[in-house]
């Protein structure tokens, strides 16, 4: 069976291979964070919960020492035009037909893929067949690629973190009870008598929650017991359907303005490369500031 | 409201432009001080915490593959591909891709684009080579204003195609929280409430894109 867990060992040979091209140049910040990285995602299951704790801090810190890119110089390569985007169409479409083709497929009456993780697997299957073909074509080593991967590691920098430290966050939050003394906080401040307040309050409250969570899946059952249930559902009647659908969406407006968000909203700043790491979320302030106001009015009228 | 101390640490953080990496981790510690954990349940919890969303770091995956096609020139070749289409606006490849991206979320494909796998290789120097053909070369922050927006495009086209697939985790979530509570609901009919608001994200966000094609078209200044 192929599991979630060999993708996460190829994972952890690019970020390796990404530490031994900072030790070559002598960036040991780099070289630790990478290398700590490499053993997290290869192993991390495998070391003692409060060690794994204490290099997650450790990461932390090196995240702050400096992992400035060196920008190497662009040596020039061999252009070879339009066949090129074909690996890079591999991606999505091997992805797409492994999703359909593969993941209902039994062997000796077992799954071929992690049933858990299927989409997961056909992502890092996706990728190492469009590996495969990107090779043939450009007619490069493995580690040429390799190196290709460490250096755009390089220019992601410490943003590769964030999601994984904010998903960690967000455990620790619920953890310590966190949502609900937020929750308790909004509660207090809502009149009960008003449908509107109730409905603001709850909309803008997901949205709000999000944004400090930077996930809506977390802000949505502390705004739910906190306000949706007592007040709307119970207290004014709303329908629970609408009401659970269009607080999850406002929890979504949420995300795009949140730098919580960290892989929708900072990871792609440093991917393209953009001076300014807010950048996507002012592009997306207009979208997001409509559309909660649409998700609030719909909200009222229909719940 | 003494757990509440690691989401000031998180606001104040961001106030003053620290480093997110350390601001997040700061206010881990915070919280779990707050909430009186001894340190090595702390780090315990961290640690777990970490290791169990390590998947979140999966999508580095793609880049050796579009580290590679890019050093052999793919942005170039996407770009001059591009440019010789004359139909294809910036705006109107970035309501092509919502499209698209939405459709494939609600069929449940989330997976099959993506900021890394998509968005660096192929749409965004789609757009900048569309762009740089109705008003010549561009300008950095115009450049970097055309990127930010089709990472947004993805982002609007991912989150508002979801939420409409039955089986997608924010459908159960919501299911799940109101069959606690003793409220019995269809997955269907929660979706069927995800909608509205796809229809409004499409028409929001591509009314914007549209404009975009006439700001660049009548070399206004950038948004």
């Amino acid at each position: 069976m192929i599991r979630l867990h060999h993708a996460y060992l190829l994972a952890g040979a690019l970020f390796a291979w990404a530490a031994l091209v900072a030790l070559r140049r002598l960036r040991w910040a780099a070289f630790l964070f990478w290398g700590i990285l490499a053993v997290a995602l290869a192993a991390g299951d495998r070391i003692r919960e409060d060690v794994m704790g204490g290099l997650v801090l450790a990461l932390a810190v090196l995240a702050t020492l400096g992992l400035k890119p060196s920008r190497a110089p662009e040596a020039p390569a061999r252009r070879l035009g339009g066949i090129l985007v074909l690996p890079a169409l591999l991606i999505p479409g091997l992805t797409l037909g492994f999703v359909l083709g593969l993941r209902p497929l039994r062997i000796a009456g077992r799954a071929l893929l992690e049933p858990a993780n299927a989409t997961l697997v056909c992502l890092a299957l996706a990728c190492a067949c469009a590996l495969a073909a990107a090779l043939v074509l450009t007619r490069r080593w493995p580690w040429a690629a390799a190196t290709e991967g460490a250096r755009l590691l390089d220019a992601i920098g410490w943003a590769a973190l964030l999601p994984a430290l904010l998903a960690t966050l967000g455990s620790v939050f619920s953890a310590c009870g966190v949502g609900g003394a937020a929750a308790r906080l909004v509660g207090m401040g809502v009149p009960s008598g008003s449908r509107l307040a109730a409905v603001l309050a709850y909309g803008l409250g997901m949205a709000l929650l999000t944004m400090i969570m930077g996930n809506a899946f977390a802000a949505f059952p502390v705004m739910g017991a906190a306000v949706a249930l007592p007040l709307l559902v119970h207290h004014h009647g709303a329908r629970p359907e609408v009401v659970g659908a269009l607080g999850m969406l406002s929890g979504y407006c949420g995300t795009l303005l949140t730098p919580m968000a960290a892989n929708f909203n900072i990871v792609p700043a440093a991917l393209l490369e953009l001076p300014d790491p807010n950048g996507v979320i002012r592009a997306q302030v207009p979208t997001a500031l409509a559309l909660l106001a649409f998700n609030i009015l719909l909200m009222y009228a229909l719940a | 409201m003494k757990p509440l101390l690691g989401i000031l640490v998180v606001i104040l953080g961001f106030a003053v432009r620290a480093n997110p990496v350390l601001v997040v981790a700061a206010a881990a510690l915070v919280t779990g001080w707050a909430a009186g954990l001894p340190l090595q349940k702390l780090l315990a919890l961290l640690g777990s915490a970490f290791v169990r969303n390590r998947f979140l770091l999966l999508f580095v995956l793609t880049l050796p593959v579009v580290g590679l096609l890019e050093r052999h020139g793919l942005r170039e070749t996407v770009r001059g591909k591009v440019a010789g289409l004359r139909a294809a606006t910036a705006g109107r490849i970035l309501i092509l891709y919502l499209l698209l991206r939405q459709t494939a979320s609600a069929l449940g494909l989330t997976t099959l684009a993506g900021h890394a796998q998509t968005v660096r290789p192929l749409l965004a120097p789609m757009v900048e080579a569309a762009a740089q053909r109705e008003r010549g070369p561009l300008a950095p922050d115009t450049l970097a204003r055309l990127r930010a927006l089709a990472a947004a495009t993805d982002n609007v086209g991912l989150f508002f195609g979801e939420d409409i697939f039955i089986a997608f985790g924010a459908v159960l979530l919501i299911q799940g929280f109101f069959r606690d509570q003793g409220i019995p609901l269809e997955p269907a009919r929660i979706a069927l409430w995800g909608i509205p608001t796809a229809l409004a994200a499409f028409l929001v966000h591509g009314f914007r894109l549209w404009r975009l094609d006439r700001r660049l078209r009548d070399r206004e200044d950038m948004p």
